[in-house]
């Protein structure tokens, strides 16, 4: 190697000084929500609390988690993540397995009927009146079934499904077994890497989603949690009603708490889960989008 | 003599197409497993296709899509005239408009300047931590933004005061003229290392032997950069603008709506959001379908515009 020169000195110090900056941007907001959600709330009005609580309680969590709205919020969010993301992966991988067989009479024409609808697009006001005529307004099935299926997902398994050999499948339907049986038995563990992949993904979609609980949702117990905190950060009046909610549950926290502070709190409780899953999820997404790339 | 023929030939074709249908029934296996899929796009990709005519129509409740009256392009004419239309189109163009410009570039920057770290432990925890904003949904990251901009208490406004170049607190997010450029930074920053992959990929397979004929042809680290990595991942970046392009228009609804205010309104307010305003919260139907498929016309008519330039100036378009 060579000797580095001046310029490439001076270049890896302003790159290394960039990461860095971006590094701080993006942890930072975080760190200051969390310092803040564990800071005494009318503390934390006066301002400057940002790198480590200055009186610092456990009063805004134990706000937040004596509403008994936010329990609701979590188990439907709960629900709809894990029923939600199962039935979407396994219901994709089947018609995917069945696409990606060569022996499909009327492949051709079943790929165009699919491919167009990547171009096409209904909009929210069709598709809300279309939800409304299936009864699927204000019904917790709204979550589920209009995910069920997706047609990018359907691409990624499809170019996995190719690469799986054909001998495999062969030879179990000489030994007589049936397409589900192959499915089930051959497939699905062959396919464990990428249904994976896109569980994880469609997982973290069906927790961050707000759009389908704020257009197709009006009762409050289908409420999810990311419409709920929707709520808290962007309705003033909501997150005061909160506060003063919490004051009276648990009075003697109140003095503790401050909208500004339970909105913290409430922020981070949110995104608590992402954050705990973040380590296996980045054990796979590098994966997922690998699995992604061979087709695009 | 004409008519035996043609009559064979009909007979030939009822025959083939009944050997079609025999074929496909015979699979009746893996057929049933193509069928709910196909079955359910019909139902949630057609129909709602299909209901895009109540745009050109009175929707009634009562009558459906297809019993409501024909009504042409009057929601269409509505919708030109309405004091609304320059702002939302404004703010619609002007958006996209700036995160193509400095949403795209970005994440290109990034994975180069990602690929100059030589500390392999290093690079590798900087791409771990810029993944995290992609997992975290735009409600807290539009309340993490509120958090930071709050003119009561954000660390913001405290730095600035501290450092004595404002007297009083910036209601940064409460001021119209700031808003396009708070949501693309957002934008920017939460996408960064998730746009990056692509790019990481590409550049990872790049050829190592090009690198080291640079090097003995005297190159340093930045004209390796522009003139071995940067065209090898060229055709990524193609594709990837082909479809940010074709995506335009199409993006930011719900951050939009996490950081929209009464205050900022006049520049917050896209066709997206227009269209659940009058749409869903004021039932006019089928004047947002006809405000949404005014937005698909306009995409349209800028890919036209892009593929046209690209031709014109490089002789190379996207289709």
């Amino acid at each position: 190697m060579s000797v580095k020169s001046r310029g490439e000195m001076v270049f890896s110090i302003f790159n290394t000084v960039v990461m860095l900056i971006i590094m701080f941007l993006t942890v930072a907001p975080f760190w200051f929500s969390l310092v803040g959600s564990l800071n005494e709330g009318l503390d934390y009005m006066r301002g400057g609390v940002y790198f480590w609580p200055r009186e610092f309680t456990w009063g805004n969590y134990i706000a937040v988690y004596s509403d008994p709205s936010i329990y609701s919020a979590y188990f439907v969010t709960a629900a709809r993540t894990i029923l939600g993301t199962v039935l979407h992966v396994l219901f994709t991988a089947l018609v995917a397995y069945g696409i990606s067989r060569p022996n499909l009479k009327g492949k051709s024409v079943y790929m165009i009927y699919i491919m167009l609808t990547m171009f096409f697009a209904g909009g929210l006001v069709p598709t809300y009146l279309l939800y409304r005529d299936l009864g699927l307004l204000d019904n917790f099935l709204v979550f589920i079934i209009p995910s069920m299926f997706s047609v990018w997902d359907l691409m990624i398994l499809l170019s996995f499904f190719r690469s799986i050999p054909e001998s495999i499948i062969e030879s179990a339907k000489i030994d007589g077994a049936g397409e589900y049986r192959i499915f089930l038995r051959f497939i699905i563990p062959l396919a464990m890497p990428a249904l994976a992949a896109i569980s994880l993904f469609n997982g973290v979609g069906h927790w961050n989603s707000y759009f389908d609980s704020l257009m197709f949702t009006t009762s409050e117990s289908l409420q999810t949690i990311q419409l709920f905190l929707m709520r808290v950060v962007t309705d003033a009046t909501f997150a005061q009603g909160m506060g003063a909610q919490a004051a009276q549950l648990v009075p003697q926290q109140a003095k503790k708490i401050s909208p500004e502070t339970l909105k913290l709190a409430m922020m981070i409780a949110t995104t608590a889960p992402i954050l705990l899953i973040y380590p296996f999820l980045q054990r796979f997404f590098v994966k997922g989008i690998m699995i992604g790339s061979i087709k695009g | 003599m004409n008519n035996t023929v043609k009559s064979t030939k009909g007979a030939e074709k009822i025959e083939i197409n009944s050997i079609r249908w025999f074929r496909i029934i015979s699979q009746f296996e893996l057929q049933s497993m193509v069928w709910p899929g196909l079955i359910f796009l019909f139902v949630f990709a057609y129909i709602p296709m299909y209901g895009i005519l109540i745009a050109f129509k009175d929707y009634d409740m009562f009558l459906g899509v297809t019993g409501s009256p024909w009504v042409g392009f009057d929601h269409f004419v509505e919708f030109f005239f309405d004091p609304n239309f320059f702002r939302v189109m404004r703010n619609t163009l002007a958006i996209n408009g700036l995160n193509l410009i400095i949403g795209f570039p970005a994440p290109i920057i990034f994975a180069l300047l990602l690929n100059e770290i030589s500390t392999m432990k290093f690079k590798r925890f900087v791409q771990t931590i810029s993944y995290l904003p992609h997992f975290v949904s735009w409600v807290v990251f539009g309340g993490l933004i509120l958090t930071i901009l709050s003119p009561s208490n954000g660390i913001l406004n405290y730095l600035l005061m501290q450092l004595g170049l404002i007297s009083e607190p910036i209601n940064f997010i409460g001021d119209a003229n700031n808003f396009w450029y708070i949501l693309v930074s957002g934008e920017v920053l939460k996408g960064l290392g998730w746009g990056a992959i692509i790019y990481i990929a590409a550049i990872s397979g790049v050829d190592q032997e090009m690198y080291e004929a640079a090097t003995i042809d005297g190159a340093g680290r930045l004209q390796k950069m522009w003139y071995v990595t940067l065209p090898s991942i060229m055709g990524t970046v193609v594709i990837m603008l082909i479809f940010a392009i074709s995506a335009i228009l199409n993006t930011g609804f719900e951050q939009i709506l996490v950081l929209q205010n009464p205050l900022n309104l006049d520049t917050s307010e896209t066709i997206d959001t227009y269209v659940y305003k009058t749409g869903i919260q004021q039932m006019r139907y089928s004047y947002s379908t006809a405000v949404g498929v005014a937005k698909s016309i306009v995409a349209v008519l800028l890919l036209l515009s892009a593929n046209y330039f690209s031709k014109k100036i490089t002789n190379q378009g996207l289709f």
